[in-house]
């Protein structure tokens, strides 16, 4: 495995949120399209490692995603792939 | 149905708006105009002898068999070259047409063979026909005289024979290799008596030369000249079955013609609207796999993967698995289990595996080989246009005047695709390819991309962002188009961004390595050019930033209004057969069937209706995080049908010990597959002949799979998840794929208008099939995003992590070959190695003198994942400092060195950067061959009395 990537789990996690969030750094909200994709696209033994996880390795963004996150907040659709309701006749 | 060969017309089909009404033989006949006389004879019912002809090539007016009289015109027009004209009359059998016809048939049989008893296309002969169509009882000038008899036969390719004896020189093999396939392979050498086909220079055969052994020239041949090797071994066909190959993601349909339960040969279906008769080396003829001494046809276990396979009855494996299956529920809690779906299984059969997944182990831990290949278009498509599919049909390239190719080689890919592309390229549609890697789509005969932009390996979102400025920043953005299809705020948002100098073609110049001029002027190409098309493959999917790219790619094609009409679009090249349908099936651990999520209420209300069981409103986990909660303990059971991670996942050690820390693995497959080296449980599958369903194309086509032949294992796939099921304590009670299809249509609104019966009845449908669709959806998006506005996404360009360095100074790229499928598990069996034996590594001459490397030389190529040793071949295809190689070998095991980095959206693995050395190697690495001895090891299976 790569020297520079991660090798544990909890690694790989944070090594994950920190990638979301720089990518959705532009993004009108970055830290509720953070939490948004994590909510939506993570299974639940992950968020629950990521929760317990040294948060010091976050950046800002993923941090604070986590922390929403966390406190039980459930993260409203920020993109149609998040959304229940983006589909239908056109959304396949 | 019985054997009939298929209908020919002639000449090809004219579409006109104009109608033209003639008499043939006295009969009113109306047509198109335009159409030739032939075809017009030919669609009402009549028949003009012809042998040069055929109705999937131009007019070529050769043969001089298909004379006939037209009242008012002098002499006796060809009639595959005469068009009709209104009130013409036409005679077709004359007595003067009759001896005419009569002298051309006694000179082409006068130096032709006459062993038609024991010809192998005897009553299979469009020769033999004709001969008999003009009554031709005796040839006047003997067979004594100069003549072609005594040619030796080119036997050298290895699915069809060359007899040059049998030849009349008619040149529709020349004609199908240049304008069906577009290879130009073969020629007419010589003049006059000398005229005979040629594949390439007189020194090559059919093997050596250019040839890709389409079968076109086979199919296009009216004697036994070029055949197929199985027609002369087993004989001629009885019968024909209509069905979909189950390779790539084109989705050709074929008649499968078989003699008894033998398969003779496949051959494409005319009618099939993705690959409109045309085929490739793969669909054509790399099916003896499935008949492969290598298949396992008895269930098999074992307790431990270090000991042999023991056979069992079905009873008692699926009894096993089910006990196994339970316990480990019991023991670790129902998040320990789970299921993978394949994209080379049927549309009913990977609904069953995650319906099992979801209604049986209770969770949403499904995912599907869409993660290492095809993720990111549907996250990025769904962002932007609301639709996880492609926009287009296949047919929407006829009109398309740009073609902008990035990260796909359908040449090798999807090369009956790419034959319907290059003809529209020859017609002068422009070409911009956007690739590290000169794809012979950038230059081969009478095709050549206009702009090709060799991009450093991880640079897309920069080149496509630098094109997206150019069209801002030089006015060329479609605004009416924005202004009513699209969020106005947002464009105005995000074409802020990319007019920012930062990220402009010069700017940029220095990362992507592309230069700047070419890159504004494949932009102008493509905003001015008239209707832009984009394909795409895995080149654009397989990075960090794979999800961003395809949003990248639908921000250009919003920005310039090519979007929602023919000929323009965003077309997502599949990788393999079913990759959307398994997508569609609800194979991701997030959504169900319909890409809707889990966390919906009212969708998970209707199939917990359905299923009377709750689904887990929580997202399930995707392949490598399976592989990763394995080692860490709370992931214990896996059932594979139909795919082999340890060879097409990335970083192979990683998946090893996942694998290998699992405590049930079952593998539902074809053969003993690398993955199978860490099962468990081994159920045999069957193969796309031997079972009904459907598959899925890249165009949304939901087509056909009809069995020809019974299952050799004993059990259609679905049938065996279904026992699996019923095991488990599910009740379950299909009959027939066609009850999954309506259950597939009862809880999915794109599907509603799917049925078997009218797959039979229509041949195809896309969807979206609903009520405001009956017929399905050729083109997507014609009126408006239904669900809103087009979204345009900001693309931040962010380097991937994986880096060259000291250590590591080269990218290696991976992909395919056109000889080759995926891992090779199928087209490894078939005579198709003939082509590709190995995997090679392509290096750059100048890479190569560095390390003083020659082509055939062993190397090591090593990165910080792994090591693995290869042939290099030393190309200037690839750039400097870039490598190549493909995935298709075992022996090879490309996987060892990819790494785990993957989409930042999806985890689809980043397969297309590997930063890695190359060094010069005496052969294989201590790895491979301590790898080949545990597969050795692994795939013993105890003798049967052992086994009682």
């Amino acid at each position: 495995m790569s020297s520079h990537t991660p090798k544990t789990t909890g690694d790989k996690l944070v090594y994950m949120a920190n990638q979301i969030a720089l990518n959705l750094a532009l993004d009108d909200n970055p830290v509720a399209a953070t939490a948004d994709h994590i909510a939506h696209f993570w299974d639940p033994r992950m968020k629950a490692m990521i929760f317990a996880d040294d948060r010091s390795r976050l950046s800002p963004i993923a941090r604070d995603a986590i922390a929403v996150l966390a406190r039980g907040h459930e993260p409203t659709s920020q993109t149609r792939a998040t959304d229940p309701q983006a589909h239908g006749t056109d959304a396949g | 149905m019985g054997y009939e060969r298929q209908a020919d017309f002639g000449t090809p089909e004219v579409v006109s708006d104009q109608t033209v009404t003639l008499t043939i033989d006295g009969r009113a006949v109306a047509v198109p105009a335009g159409t030739t006389v032939m075809r017009a004879a030919a669609v009402s019912g009549g028949s003009i002898p012809k042998l040069c002809a055929s109705d999937n090539l131009q007019q070529f007016g050769s043969c001089r068999l298909c004379l006939v009289e037209i009242d008012g015109m002098r002499g006796t027009p060809a009639s595959c070259t005469t068009p009709v004209a209104e009130g013409m009359a036409v005679h077709t059998q004359t007595a003067r047409l009759q001896k005419l016809r009569k002298g051309v048939m006694e000179l082409y049989i006068s130096d032709h063979p006459l062993d038609c008893l024991t010809c192998s296309a005897n009553n299979d002969c469009e020769l033999q026909d004709q001969a008999a169509a003009v009554g031709l009882r005796d040839v006047r000038y003997g067979y004594q005289g100069e003549n072609h008899l005594d040619q030796p036969v080119d036997t050298s390719n290895p699915y069809f024979d060359f007899d040059p004896s049998k030849c009349i020189a008619c040149s529709r093999c020349v004609r199908a290799c240049d304008e069906v396939q577009g290879t130009f392979a073969l020629t007419i050498d010589g003049r006059g008596f000398a005229s005979k086909v040629s594949a390439g220079l007189a020194s090559d055969n059919f093997l050596g030369s250019e040839c890709v052994s389409c079968g076109a020239c086979v199919q296009a041949c009216p004697t036994a000249t070029l055949q197929e090797k199985a027609v002369k071994e087993i004989g001629k066909p009885e019968r024909a079955v209509v069905t979909t190959c189950a390779y790539c993601g084109v989705g050709c349909t074929f008649r499968a013609e078989m003699r008894g339960e033998q398969l003779v040969r496949m051959v494409p279906w005319k009618d099939g609207k993705a690959n409109r008769g045309h085929s490739c080396v793969k669909g054509r003829f790399a099916w003896g796999y499935a008949q492969h001494q290598d298949r396992i046809l008895s269930p098999m276990i074992r307790t431990s993967i270090d000991q042999p396979w023991q056979e069992v009855s079905w009873e008692v494996a699926l009894a096993h698995t089910a006990s196994e299956l339970k316990r480990i529920a019991a023991q670790y809690g129902r998040l320990a289990l789970g299921g993978i779906t394949s994209s080379r299984c049927t549309n009913e059969e990977t609904f069953l595996v995650q319906k099992l997944v979801r209604a049986g182990f209770g969770n949403n831990n499904v995912d599907t080989c869409a993660r290492v290949c095809h993720s990111p278009t549907g996250y990025g498509l769904k962002t932007t246009f609301g639709t996880s599919a492609g926009t287009q049909d296949f047919d929407s390239v006829e009109d398309s005047d740009v073609i902008l190719v990035i990260g796909a080689n359908p040449t090798d890919g999807h090369p009956v695709f790419a034959s319907r592309m290059k003809r529209r390229l020859r017609q002068g549609a422009k070409l911009i390819v956007i690739d590290p890697r000169r794809t012979d789509l950038v230059r081969s005969p009478h095709v050549e991309a206009d702009y090709h932009l060799p991009l450093r390996p991880g640079t897309n979102v920069a080149v496509l962002t630098a094109m997206a400025h150019v069209i801002v920043t030089e006015r060329l953005a479609d605004e009416a188009f924005i202004r009513e299809r699209c969020d106005w705020d947002e464009y105005a948002h995000w074409a802020d961004f990319v007019s920012d100098q930062r990220h402009s073609p010069e700017f940029l110049e220095p990362v992507t390595g592309v230069p700047a001029a070419d890159v504004r002027a494949a932009a102008r190409l493509y905003a001015t050019g008239g209707n832009g098309a984009i394909y795409y493959g895995l080149g654009v999917t397989e990075h960090s930033q794979g999800s961003s790219t395809v949003m990248a790619i639908a921000n250009l094609s919003m920005v310039t209004g090519n979007i929602g009409r023919r000929g323009v679009g965003v077309n997502p090249l599949r990788g393999q057969n079913n990759v959307q349908g398994a997508c569609d099936m609800g194979s991701f651990p997030h959504e169900l069937s319909g890409y809707r999520h889990v966390s919906d209420a009212a969708a998970r209300a209707l199939f917990e209706g359905e299923w009377g069981v709750a689904i887990d409103p929580e997202p399930g986990l995707r392949i490598p995080n399976m592989l990763d909660a394995a080692t860490d303990g709370t992931f214990k059971a896996l059932y594979i049908q139909g795919e082999d991670i340890l060879q097409s996942d990335p970083d192979t050690h990683h998946v090893a010990a996942g694998l290998a820390a699992m405590e049930c693995v079952i593998v539902h497959d074809l053969f003993l597959n690398e993955t199978a080296n860490y099962a468990h449980v081994f159920l045999p599958g069957s193969t796309f002949l031997e079972k009904n369903g459907t598959f899925t194309n890249a165009e949304r086509r939901i087509q056909p799979v009809r069995k020809v032949m019974e299952p050799l294992n004993g059990y259609e796939d679905w049938q065996v998840t279904q026992e699996l099921a019923r095991a488990m304590g599910l009740e379950w009670t299909y009959t027939h794929p066609s009850e999954i299809m309506d259950e597939i249509a009862r809880l999915t609104p794109t599907f509603a208008g799917v049925s078997f019966a009218r797959l039979d009845a229509e041949g195809s449908l896309q969807w979206p099939v609903t009520a405001d669709a009956p017929d399905g959806s050729p083109i997507m998006h014609i009126d408006g995003f239904v669900r809103g506005k087009g979204k345009f996404v900001v693309t931040d360009y962010v380097p991937t992590d994986e880096r060259t360095g000291p250590r590591f100074p080269l990218l290696l790229t991976t992909g395919r070959i056109l000889s080759h499928y995926n891992v090779g598990a199928q087209t490894r069996r078939t005579a198709n190695v003939a082509w590709h034996p190995e995997d090679l590594l392509e290096i750059h001459p100048t890479d190569a003198e560095n390390r003083g490397l020659k082509s055939g030389d062993w190397v090591r190529l090593a990165s910080r994942s792994g090591e693995t040793t290869l042939r290099a071949t030393v190309t200037d295809r690839v750039a400097p400092g870039v490598v190549y190689t493909t995935f298709h070998h075992p022996a090879t095991q490309a996987n060892v060195v990819t790494t785990d980095f993957s989409d930042w959206a999806t985890n689809c693995p980043e397969y297309k950067v590997t930063a890695v050395q190359i060094t010069p190697s005496n052969g294989p690495s201590e790895w491979q061959e301590d790898y080949a001895a545990q597969a050795t090891q692994s795939r013993r299976i105890a003798p049967a009395e052992a086994a009682e």
